[in-house]
């Protein structure tokens, strides 16, 4: 399985990066911690021919928290965020999510941008950027954009990137204080890409009823999506273990599955279910620090 | 490509086609044959070697990816002149390998781990080595290795 | 002659390995850390259709490829095309299903080479793959053993069937033994196609010297003599013009070292280009290439009297073997017929075992092959039974466990098969291990968790025993030298797969020849060691390699004597041999060192028409969780006797580590094809083994109280018990756990979407009935 021929660049700046990448006519790859292409191409599904390493980019592998929000760059890799002590606060979904992501030696070396470029349906990062509402900075050789992560995964292993842009950065909105959440996935084993996997947050009024809830699945089908019976359902109401399980049951019949080899579409189905149940109990039950 | 590395503390140059990868640069250009090979993509963690310290897939890392940095294999743990170290001592004396092909992703792995989180407890160290797949021990013997020679590299770490 | 007595130092000790001081420096010498001046890369075109015609191969682009020397095709070979030979029960009628060593006209299987390519480099002849145009017409594809039985789309036209060959395991009176019977229940149960994916995927590197007519093949293992004469006979070269050479080995498990397509193919091209080539088979390919294991399904029927007692087993096993009959093809099926009954005492069997050919990978054996099957679907039995008649199934095996007054106890006798296939268990009490078993299980306090539902998750136990077969005959070799440095080398027929075999196989030496342990060297894996060797298989390097060593201990000693006596002038029986020294009764005395040059060597078999059985048994706590599918497997413990413990820190690692094995085989690992007979798992992100943080909690007990009588040693072959009970022991756990559900289970692996599907099942049914 050694990886087909290829040139390789390494540019120290943005603007050689795409106009390398928009030189070849949409041949050549952007690569950052390559822990998504390198085996695509081992296995000969990718064969770009040129890679353009974005490692000595200066100023694209920092975490910044502003008022608008996290600001993760492109290149940080899983193992920052999950040593940045400072996401327990100021995104604890985040940094709880990333503890999921693959394995050890991966996370030294993945980045959040590699991860949403590649947009695999059963990842955790572009399913959390929906279910967080993030936005994605993009370069171009000539702009730059900004695109809701909604609308940036647009299918299986498909993004909105042009040929020529990479992302340089996700701005994860702000996290309110007090704010519910849980993430629960389920995998054959540990670092496994899901069977199914859910991501939730919700904050509370004076009266315990939730608001803002944002719920969103992935290892189910196609795209990672927000399941918007299950936020109706839950918004407006005191969650706790009985409005759990109805909600479970709500997006049990409402999420749109994909059979393949490792379960079938009954199983996700199901699955999905399960996990918002007690991804709901988890988020009610867990303690709020004053 | 000329690319320049620091390999087990020495620095060398060597040219590399952008194709290869850094462990079949390891293996095949720079000798160093005890970093193996068994999935070539990115499951198995047998080919962990140390790159600036951290752990990574040298099966997933190109060679001149490793322009510049500091590249540690498992003949970079003891020299050859020199004892076994905590984590080899461990090894041998849990029988934590049987057939050895595993061995020195479990030891790169292991080492990067304790050098950083000497206090690692039996989940942490399982959890991790979950990157590292062994057909032959069941793990159990491995984990308690590592565990047990987590005790030197807290001592070293107090004492530096 | 007399050696002084210092006791048993080292058979029996936690003696570390002197593997490990290689393997943990980085130092080890598998196949692919060893290259030649001038090789050259090889790499193979496999079929991607499952079935089809070949009608045509044009490699003209390939040849064009920089740095691409040869393609070579069916066409190059030569004459008729090699086949590979079947090693074991190697029956005539099934000749015409031996694989050729590469597809000549007809492609059977994904997978099967098709071309090979010789370039500079690994990657070059990868890039060339694609270049080499296969024009295949596809045929009606057999995926699957039903299909294969209606016979509609034949593998072989001329062979008439798909059904390559049918055994039957007989004991006593099946059909009596049902008339009448108190109780009798059908049931179907199988065992899913998975594979023993040693660590390191297989590879060869080949060097033909035309000068000096000499071919070495690097990267051999397991059966070295007979795969010798193999490549010798098919390359029309003498058996003494080859050398077959063991490297260390990343694993072997069963499937490493028997005879496969590229064990001629390299050679051949290293002989067609008169160059070294090199050859790694990649994961990818690994998965396709190397033997298939374990699909097969049971439809047993077993009758009982009301108090539990069996009076007999009958049915039928459906096996899906692949796509040919490879080297020990026929060791798996042939094993579920004689060993399903196991430790009971069943004295009526008729069991009847198709073997069928199908589109796949062909099957070979993998650790414990027909046992860990067979285990299954007689531990599956037995609790149905007893639950059907209200008995508790810890009781009823108690009851049918052969006792130690019935050694030796005779398994089932075969028929349509070679003739020499009467065994018996050799000695041993079976109640001693179950009881510990359960002790060391706390049996008592965790049934009482049996069924019941606790924070969620439903808890179950399960126990169960088993056989282990061990020490396979002939023969085996072993020779003992004195070198100038005083140091004993010890040359053995036996081949190491990452067992241990150097340290165990020091052992025996040292102890026999009452030396320290660093004063013996083992030597191993290569055909130029020893006159003849067979290997190691069927649990047999320690009981048959070892015996070997005890045995050419003695003319050993006695050259050592007569040649101290030459020199101290007295007579051969009265020297004392101790410390390495030769002491005559005056105390005068020499070294050993000094009589290395009167060639002290002696070498001798062991022969054995008798195998061992090692046994013991399993039991297992899980708790199942119903949401998601998941079974924690709370708890493992494993006792075994081993008839006697050579190494015991080596035999504990083998021991945990075929659990383990067995707990992939039970609820992950599984190869699936589609209907179309591609196969699905082509990658180790989907082909699932059982990871660090899966099981964490094992526990393996071993006893020696019962060694064998058919060895000096009185060893038993050990390292597969682990896994054989595994199957029907933690599936038998999680049926238990949802016995309120009346969930059954019927079908391996319990992977998570599986077991939710038969919870599934049975809430649909309740559903429907309310």
């Amino acid at each position: 399985m050694k990886l087909p021929p290829f040139e390789y660049a390494s540019p120290r700046t943005l603007q050689e990066a795409t106009t390398l990448l928009s030189k070849h006519n949409g041949d050549a790859r952007p690569i950052a911690g390559g822990q998504s292409l390198l085996p695509l191409m081992a296995f000969r599904l990718a064969a770009p021919s040129l890679l353009v390493d974005l490692a000595n980019i200066p100023g694209l592998d920092r975490i910044e928290i502003r008022d608008d929000g996290v600001h993760v760059g492109a290149l940080t890799r899983w193992c920052q965020i999950e040593a940045d002590r400072r996401l327990t606060a100021a995104h604890p979904l985040l940094s709880e999510a990333v503890k999921h992501i693959a394995h050890y030696q991966i996370r030294n070396r993945g980045t959040i941008g590699g991860s949403l470029a590649h947009a695999d349906p059963a990842a955790e990062m572009p399913a959390l950027a929906i279910t967080c509402g993030a936005e994605i900075t993009i370069a171009g050789a000539k702009v730059s954009r900004v695109l809701a992560a909604k609308d940036f995964i647009t299918g299986p292993l498909e993004t909105a990137l042009e040929p020529g842009e990479v992302i340089t950065s996700i701005r994860f909105p702000k996290w309110r204080s007090h704010r519910r959440w849980a993430f629960q996935e389920f995998s054959k084993r540990r670092g496994d890409f899901a069977l199914g996997g859910v991501a939730l947050h919700f904050d509370e009024d004076a009266q315990g009823h939730a608001s803002e809830v944002h719920i969103g699945v992935f290892g189910t089908g196609d795209t990672p999506g927000r399941l918007s019976a299950a936020e109706e359902f839950v918004r407006g109401k005191k969650v706790d273990a009985g409005l759990a399980q109805a909600a479970g049951n709500i997006a049990r019949s409402a999420v749109r599955v994909a059979s393949d080899m490792h379960a079938g579409a009954a199983y996700r189905q199901a699955l999905i279910g399960t996990l918002i149940e007690r991804a709901l109990v988890e988020a009610a039950s867990r303690a709020i620090e004053e | 490509m000329q690319i320049r590395m620091t390999l087990n503390r020495e620095p060398l140059e060597v040219e590399v086609m952008p194709r290869v990868t850094l462990a079949d640069c390891l293996r095949h250009q720079l000798g160093k044959t005890g970093t193996h090979l068994a999935c070539e993509h990115g499951v198995c963690g047998a080919c962990t070697v140390i790159v600036n310290g951290q752990a990574v897939r040298s099966c997933l890392m190109l060679a001149v990816q490793a322009n510049g940095a500091e590249v540690v294999t498992v003949e970079g743990l003891t020299p050859d002149d020199e004892e076994f170290g905590p984590l080899q001592q461990a090894f041998r004396k849990h029988n934590a390998l049987q057939c050895g092909f595993c061995t020195s992703g479990m030891l790169t792995t292991a080492h990067a781990l304790l050098t950083a989180e000497p206090d690692a407890d039996h989940e942490r160290i399982r959890s991790v080595i979950a990157g590292n797949i062994c057909r032959c021990t069941g793990y159990l013997s491995i984990v308690d290795a590592i565990h047990e020679a987590g005790e030197s590299y807290r001592a070293n770490k107090e004492r530096a | 002659m007399a050696t002084a007595k210092k006791g048993n130092r080292l058979i029996g000790a936690p003696v570390e390995r002197v593997e490990d001081l290689r393997f943990l420096r980085g130092k080890g010498n598998y196949v692919d850390d060893q290259s030649l001046p001038n090789q050259v890369y090889a790499a193979i075109l496999r079929s991607s259709v499952p079935h089809g015609r070949i009608r045509g191969i044009d490699k003209s682009e390939a040849l064009k490829m920089p740095g691409v020397h040869a393609v070579i095709t069916a066409a190059d070979i030569g004459g008729e095309v090699p086949v590979i030979p079947i090693r074991l029960q190697p029956l005539p009628e099934v000749f015409p299903l031996r694989q050729p060593v590469i597809a000549v006209d007809r492609v059977r299987y994904v997978g099967e080479p098709v071309a090979v390519v010789i370039a500079d480099t690994p990657g070059l002849a990868e890039d060339a793959l694609e270049f080499v145009e296969v024009d295949i017409e596809p045929l009606p594809v057999v995926a699957s053993r039903k299909t294969s039985a209606t016979d509609a789309s034949l593998l072989f036209p001329e062979y008439k069937t798909n059904l390559a060959k049918k055994f039957t395991g007989l004991k006593g009176d099946a059909a009596a033994a049902f008339e009448g019977a108190h109780y009798i229940k059908k049931q179907r149960l199988s065992v899913q196609r998975h594979m023993a994916l040693p660590m390191e995927p297989r590879g060869l590197l080949a060097d033909w010297r035309k000068d000096i007519k000499r071919l070495t093949v690097y990267g051999a293992g397991k059966v070295l003599f007979f795969n010798r004469r193999a490549v010798a006979q098919m390359l029309g070269l003498e058996e003494n013009s080859v050398e077959l050479v063991e490297n260390d080995i990343g694993g072997g498990f069963g499937a490493r070292g028997e005879f496969y397509p590229e064990d001629f193919l390299i050679p051949f091209s290293s002989y067609s280009l008169g160059r070294p080539v090199k050859w790694n088979e990649d994961r990818r390919e690994n998965l396709s290439a190397m033997n298939h294991a374990r699909e097969m399904e049971a439809e047993y029927e077993i009758a009982c009297d009301a108090d539990g007692t069996i009076r007999g087993i009958r049915g039928h096993v459906d096996v899906d073997n692949g796509a040919y009959i490879r080297s020990n093809g026929l060791t798996p099926p042939r094993n579920v017929a004689q060993f399903t009954t196991g430790p009971y005492r069943i004295p009526n069997i008729h069991i009847d075992v198709s073997v069928r050919l199908t589109n796949k990978t062909p099957c070979g054996t993998y650790r414990a092959p027909g046992r860990f099957e067979g285990s299954f679907f007689i531990e599956r039995m037995i609790e149905i039974a007893a639950r059907d008649l209200g008995l508790d199934p810890v009781e009823m095996r108690r009851k049918n466990l052969v006792t130690v007054d019935e050694m030796p106890y005779p398994m089932a006798t075969m028929q349509h098969i070679d003739p020499y296939t009467d065994t018996e268990c050799d000695s041993g009490n079976f109640h001693i291990t179950f009881d510990r078993c359960l002790k060391e299980f706390g049996w008592d306090e965790k049934v009482k968790l049996q069924g019941r539902n606790i924070d969620g998750r439903y808890h179950g136990v399960a126990a169960g025993c088993f056989i282990e077969g061990g020490a396979a005959g002939p023969r085996e070799s072993a020779r003992l030298k004195l070198e100038s440095d005083g140091t004993i080398s010890v040359f053995v027929g036996s081949s190491a797969v990452g067992q241990g075999l150097e340290t165990v196989m020091g052992q025996i030496a040292a102890d026999m020849l009452a030396v320290p342990f660093e004063r013996v060297r083992v030597f191993h894996g290569s055909t130029s060691y020893v006159r003849e060797g067979f290997g190691s298989y069927h649990s047999r390097s320690t009981v048959m390699g070892g015996s070997a060593i005890l045995l050419a201990s003695a003319p050993f000693k006695e050259k050592l004597c007569k040649a101290a006596a030459r020199r101290l002038n007295v007579s051969e029986q009265e020297i004392t041999l101790i410390d390495e020294r030769a002491v005559a009764p005056n105390g005068a005395s020499i070294e050993w060192k000094a009589l290395a040059s009167d060639d002290i060597s002696a070498e001798e078999s062991f022969t054995n028409t008798k195998h061992t059985y090692a046994y013991g048994a399993h039991c297992c706590h899980v708790a199942v969780d119903p949401g998601t599918g998941h079974v924690e497997v709370l708890d493992y413990v494993t006792v075994e006797d081993v008839g006697k413990i050579i190494n015991p820190l080596t035999l504990h690692g083998q021991v945990i580590g075929a659990i383990v094995q067995g707990l992939g085989s039970t609820f992950m690992e599984h190869l699936i094809y589609n209907e179309d007979g591609q196969l699905l798992t082509g990658s180790l992100a989907d082909y699932v083994v059982p990871l660090a943080d899966d099981y964490p909690v094992i526990r393996g007990i071993t006893l020696d109280d019962y060694p064998s009588p058919n060895n000096p040693l009185g060893a038993k072959g050990a390292g597969e018990g682990g896994i054989i009970a595994v199957g029907g022991v933690a599936s038998n756990a999680v049926a238990n756990a949802l016995s309120s559900l009346q969930v059954e289970i019927e079908e391996l692996p319990l992977t998570p979407p599986a077991v939710w599907a038969s919870i599934e099942k049975q809430r649909l049914v309740e559903g429907t009935k309310n």
